[in-house]
């Protein structure tokens, strides 16, 4: 049940995408975001998901398990076409009784909204599909590091981020099992209206908090003991580099940007 | 309540990068009122098994029987399930989460749906059985100490009547004094509730003493059943599990391979003491 959640998940694998540098990979996935905003025409998406089906197959991650995340967005992914199908004003009506107008502007920004929106969610549950928590970090240190200039403390929001990180899959391993000893005990989650089922989970939250409380502690703790002190004079075990393989990841995306913003001068 | 595990497999997330096989063909019956000791290493599958027996875990493949019915075919029974077998998990204490430690006990008995009356008269008779003293049960269960803590978690699953007691390391993480309270507690438990007790663990010294019948667990199958002497028989068997026989069956052996006439498979010290008192003058043949 709570096992399912795929959002942020690392899939472990052997491909081109896995082995690139993460600074790469965040760098691009920002990029990819802004260019889903440059396209305005179909043939645009056309060429935005053949790129991503390219990026998805050199992956090897398979395709129903990035589909799988978007399972969690769809509420919202409604939400957005809903309100785009019958709150656009436009001048070609399609569709009319009482209050409820559909436009064809609507439903053609509904649709470009849509595929935006899922392919939004594809593009960055690949990074981190393809990038391990710990790289992910690590990638954004290193980005961040310029500002340290400025007094931006680009080494503790690393570090809080992995933390943030690798307590996510403890504390889902800790709800699961406080969840399971308190249905053993007769509890019951799935049943009765809202207030019910909001006071049912009393009985799972404040041990949870209490166990989050305690690992904060004992990592604090043990932290403290190896002299942890935030970025001074720290060096580390394996430091980031670019590899040819990046140069030809740089290369397919530049092309790719280029064709994008071709199509949108070419075609208006 | 006897219960009946037929050819039960499971495997954890299947379909996904991080497949396996927790259990693999397992069968076992479990007659009424027996005191069982669960054994294996860390991982060999234990865990997985027990929590098959309330329907927290529905098998890949296979049954589980209580008293003849199929615990799985019947989604709506699941909470007379559950209250039939009482399942205390590793390190109880951390599901405590009530103001008091009586509102925290009759948190079970609640669920069952039970009069107040019944939940109070529960809720008593469950933490004197575990020996909690009365003045406590309006403290706070967070400002008990460790031991404590798990007898009140332990008294929250006796108070719903189980026939059926299952405990997962009750013993991890307390000091020696307080390992021989608990299991001498749950031995209690066994003989004045005449209930099904099922003790998990990975200590031999622990269980030796106070079990019937033994059941080792290795790689997710049950590997080898029965009685402790019985069990402890094959100490090589058990040492390639990773599994260590208690130390004074290893004492006993060491003795009758110096050509000393002694039983070979003894489980507990006072056992050896009254052996090695019994031998003839110089034992020696």
């Amino acid at each position: 049940m709570i096992r399912d959640i795929t959002i942020g998940q690392y899939y472990p694998e052997n491909s081109f995408i896995h082995e690139l540098d993460p600074r790469t990979k965040i760098l691009f996935t920002i990029l990819y975001i802004f260019s889903l905003f440059v396209v305005k025409n179909l043939l645009g998406y056309v060429i935005v998901i053949g790129f991503m089906a390219l990026i998805i197959k050199t992956s090897k991650v398979p395709l129903k398990f990035i589909l799988k995340g978007l399972k969690t967005i769809f509420i919202i992914l409604l939400l957005t076409v809903g309100f785009n199908i019958f709150l656009t004003p436009g001048e070609t009506e399609i569709f009319k009784y009482s209050f409820i107008t559909i436009t064809l502007e609507g439903l053609y920004t509904a649709l470009f909204m849509g595929i935006r929106l899922v392919l939004l969610i594809i593009g960055s549950s690949l990074l981190t599909l393809t990038t391990s928590p710990i790289q992910l970090t690590d990638g954004i240190e290193y980005l961040l590091s310029p500002l340290k200039k400025i007094k931006v403390p680009a080494h503790e929001i690393a570090m809080m981020m992995t933390i943030a990180l690798r307590f996510i899959p403890i504390l889902l391993e800790e709800t699961d099992k406080i969840m399971k000893a308190q249905m053993a005990r007769g509890a019951d989650f799935e049943t009765g209206g809202i207030v019910k089922k909001a006071k049912s989970l009393i009985p799972i939250l404040v041990p949870l908090f209490i166990s989050a409380f305690r690992r904060a502690d004992d990592l604090a703790m043990a932290m403290e003991a190896r002299c942890y002190r935030g970025d001074i004079d720290r060096t580390r075990m394996k430091e980031l580099a670019y590899t040819r393989k990046d140069q030809i990841a740089k290369l397919s995306f530049v092309i790719y940007l280029a064709i994008l913003i071709f199509l949108r001068w070419r075609f208006k | 309540m006897s219960i009946e595990i037929k050819n039960v497999s499971y495997v954890y997330g299947q379909g996904t990068p991080y497949e396996k096989k927790a259990l693999d063909d397992v069968t076992l019956q479990i007659p009424d009122g027996q005191f069982i000791g669960l054994i294996g290493h860390t991982g060999s599958g234990k865990s997985t098994l027990i929590q098959h027996f309330n329907s927290l875990f529905t098998p890949t493949s296979g049954q589980i029987l209580l008293n003849g019915i199929n615990i799985n075919e019947d989604k709506k029974k699941l909470k007379s399930i559950r209250q039939k077998v009482g399942l205390v998990f590793q390190y109880p204490e951390h599901q405590l989460f009530e103001m008091t430690v009586f509102k925290d006990v009759a948190f079970g008995p609640q669920n069952l749906g039970l009069k107040k009356d019944e939940v109070d008269k529960r809720v008593r008779d469950a933490l004197k059985l575990v020996g909690f003293s009365e003045e406590n049960y309006e403290k706070s269960p967070f400002e008990l100490s460790g031991g404590q803590k798990r007898r009140v978690a332990i008294a929250g699953v006796i108070a719903m009547k189980p026939e059926v007691l299952i405990l997962d390391e009750p013993t991890a993480g307390l000091d020696p004094k307080g390992r021989d309270e608990i299991l001498a507690q749950v031995k209690k438990l066994h003989k004045e509730m005449n209930i099904t007790v099922i003790l998990v663990s990975h200590s031999m010294e622990d269980v030796a003493k106070y079990v019937d019948r033994l059941i080792v667990m290795d790689n997710g199958k049950a590997s080898l059943d029965g009685t402790p002497k019985e069990i402890f028989g094959h100490v090589e068997e058990l040492e390639k599990m990773g599994l260590a026989v208690p130390q004074v069956t290893y004492l006993v052996q060491e003795l009758k391979k110096k050509g000393f006439e002694i039983e070979q498979n003894v489980i507990t010290v006072e056992q050896a003491v009254q052996l090695i008192k019994n031998l003839p003058k110089g034992g020696k043949r």
